[in-house]
């Protein structure tokens, strides 16, 4: 992949098409136009103001207060240890793993609904039941986990029961890390086929024929031509499966009762027991670590994304 | 250019080719044959079949029956990617991540041709479609018919035995379809490539091709020079598919038909007793302004180089008329107007 080759959009270079000129009346009258478009988003961006921008600003602010309002450092260095430290580790690595298994399992289930007919049933329903699974997350998903798997869920009776089985011989591990692990993916898979689908279907026909009447076979085809393709929007799905996970809490919350590994369970802490003090502003401390994660993969995401969609257009 | 392998086109023979789509039969007993370095375009109706058929010489569509002949060698059961055919398709078919260069080197790449090689062929081939200055450009930096040539070039840049075309220039505004048109054709005779190309455009046919080939329903009407096409078809459908025909009731005996109270020889293939319509070219039809004249002028258009005048005859009939574009201000409507045939060979039907 050849990249920073000055791109011109040809639709860009065009001329206007009635070769209109931007005399000083038109100069006005656009103007007032564009003031006029943009108080139409007006409500959009207040909203963004309010209930994002500001309550972010009080997060990235207080993270460098102490308790007093004054500036220090102290909160940042003692959420970069410790306990504090382990949960970002944790919540990192739980994240890495489901995007990672998510992304795989979801990108070959988009490829082969993509591959399908058109118009066939299969893809209508991995379609629907994508949009719904990739919402379906949190307590209702956790609880109809255990309602399967649990200690006392229908699957494990069964199995213990009826087979001598018993799911829990290696301890409560779907109380614990492994089992969110499979947890998360359930709605990783879904939310990588809603957003892998589309980049799969803009893969040409056209493009293997061509490779195929060049001289290609299937595996030249996928090396050479629909793997590059497909390579950074697979890469930016990924991120938005990290990201979905790192910031994920419901879930979690609903599954893991006792401790908080996770970050996002540990500012959950923060926000319900009562305040320790001189750690007031620790939890927005850790708030201000999982903006700076999620802020990153985001712009990792977007950059690829705009790399990617730019062939697919 | 060293076209070790095409500069001899090869002979291709498509016999009694069969396809069906469920109850479509998109071939129906397709029976052609393309001699070397020849240029045969494919005309036809939408849905004729004409797609079906390059894309079964491809190697693209699985046949139901028929034989594929290629320089005297069975290829029907050879897979697309061993044919060695250059394809050109309708439109965005090139690999959008790689450059113009790379598209048409990707060929050869897959030849396991060495990198140097392979860029100075494709540079060798960007300069044939007159694009080296574009080589470093994005398919998506190119507009469309750059994007066209690109892609002939990377059909050509493989040395292919044979050069399939489907509808490479519909996509296409039509100054710029024109121009393409031309130099697709002057590439062709210059690497002489046998060359089957699609199109469903007459015009398109007529000036490109050594032979048009005219399709209907998964078949073969008839396939001839474009000069004999127009001027001697073999069956109704050819002559209403290829350039302008008026039907016109008449009495056929011994070889000729009264029209209008004129005698029209008869071409081959026609109805040769009793009542027929009989198919006459508006170049065949002769109009002079005459008060006494029964019938009278629709509409006259002026089309630049040439006018084509309209007009209702005494039972009620249209017929279309070509005249010189001086003298279409002599035709206004309603005037009386007499007709006239000249003897042009004309091909008459049943009735
Ligand atoms: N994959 C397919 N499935 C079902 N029917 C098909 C398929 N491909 C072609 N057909 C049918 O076969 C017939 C011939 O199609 P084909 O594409 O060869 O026509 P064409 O002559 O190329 O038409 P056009 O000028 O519109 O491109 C049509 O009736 C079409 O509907
Ligand atoms: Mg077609």
């Amino acid at each position: 992949m050849t990249a920073g080759l000055p791109r011109i959009s040809s639709a860009a270079a065009a001329p206007l098409p009635d070769g209109r000129s931007a005399g000083p009346r038109h100069g006005v009258r656009r103007g007032i136009r564009e003031v006029l478009d943009y108080l139409g988003i007006l409500p959009f961006l207040l909203f963004i103001g309010v209930f994002l921008l500001w309550p972010t600003c009080t997060v990235i602010v207080g993270a460098f207060q102490d308790a007093e309002g004054r500036p220090t450092l102290d909160n940042l260095v003692a959420v970069a240890q410790g306990t504090y430290l382990e949960a970002f580790a944790l919540s990192f690595a739980l994240s890495a793993v489901t995007a990672l298994l998510g992304a795989v399992l979801g990108g070959l289930l988009a490829w082969s609904v993509a591959t399908g007919r058109r118009d066939s049933a299969l893809r209508r329903v991995v379609a629907a039941a994508s949009g719904t699974l990739a919402q379906f997350g949190g307590v209702m998903l956790a609880f109809a986990f255990l309602a399967t798997f649990g200690f006392n869920g229908l699957v494990t009776l069964f199995l213990r029961d009826r087979l001598g089985i018993d799911l829990f011989a290696g301890g409560a591990w779907i109380y614990e890390l492994p089992g969110l692990a499979l947890v998360y993916t359930y709605f990783q898979i879904p939310l990588m086929v809603i957003v892998f689908l589309p980049a799969v279907e803009g893969l040409r026909p056209q493009w293997r024929e061509a490779c195929l009447s060049l001289g290609g076979d299937s595996w030249a085809y996928w090396r050479h031509v629909g793997f590059p393709i497909l390579w950074p929007s697979f890469l930016g799905a990924t991120l938005l499966l990290f990201a979905n996970a790192f910031s994920a809490y419901a879930t979690a919350k609903a599954l893991i009762s006792q401790a908080s590994p996770l970050v996002p369970l540990r500012i959950g802490t923060f926000l319900t027991s009562e305040i320790v003090l001189g750690q007031a502003n620790l939890g927005k401390a850790l708030a201000f670590g999982m903006i700076v994660v999620v802020a990153a993969t985001t712009v990792l995401y977007a950059l690829l994304q705009a790399r990617s969609s730019r062939w697919l257009r | 250019m060293s076209q070790d392998r095409s500069a001899a086109g090869v002979r291709v023979e498509l016999v009694d080719l069969r396809r069906r789509y469920g109850e479509v039969r998109a071939l129906d007993g397709l029976t052609l044959e393309i001699r070397p370095s020849e240029l045969v375009a494919l005309l036809g109706p939408s849905g004729c079949g004409k797609t079906t058929a390059l894309r079964a010489l491809a190697g693209l569509e699985r046949l139901d029956g028929g034989q594929i002949l290629i320089g005297g060698r069975d290829v029907t059961d050879v897979p697309a990617n061993r044919r060695d055919m250059g394809m050109v398709f309708q439109a965005y078919s090139l690999f959008p991540h790689m450059t113009a260069r790379e598209n048409v080197a990707f060929g050869l790449r897959l030849r396991k041709v060495g990198s140097t090689e392979r860029l100075r062929v494709a540079d060798r081939y960007l300069d044939l479609v007159g694009l080296a200055d574009r080589a470093a450009r994005y398919p998506h930096q190119l507009s469309g018919g750059q994007q066209q040539r690109v892609a002939l070039a990377r059909a050509l840049a493989i040395g292919p035995r044979v050069l399939l075309l489907d509808e490479p220039l519909s996509a296409l505004d039509a100054k710029v379809r024109s121009q393409l048109r031309d130099e697709i054709r002057r590439i062709q005779l210059e690497v002489g490539t046998t060359t089957l190309f699609v199109t469903h455009d007459q015009d398109e046919a007529l000036a490109m091709a050594d032979r048009v080939a005219v399709m209907h329903a998964g078949r073969l009407e008839q396939v001839a020079a474009p000069t004999e096409l127009y001027e001697r078809p073999r069956t109704a459908r050819v002559a209403e598919f290829v350039g302008l025909t008026n039907r016109l009731r008449g009495e056929a005996r011994d070889g000729a038909a009264t029209v209008l109270g004129i005698s029209v020889p008869l071409l081959e293939g026609s109805v040769r007793e009793g009542p027929v319509t009989v198919l006459v070219r508006p170049e065949a039809v002769e109009l002079a302004p005459d008060p006494g004249g029964a019938a009278r002028v629709v509409a006259a258009s002026f089309l630049g180089s040439i006018g084509r005048v309209r007009v209702r005859l005494s039972d009620d009939t249209f017929l279309l008329a070509q005249v010189s574009s001086a003298d279409v201000a002599r035709f206004g409507h309603g005037d009386p107007v007499r007709v006239s045939l000249r003897p042009v060979p004309a091909l008459a039907t049943e009735a």
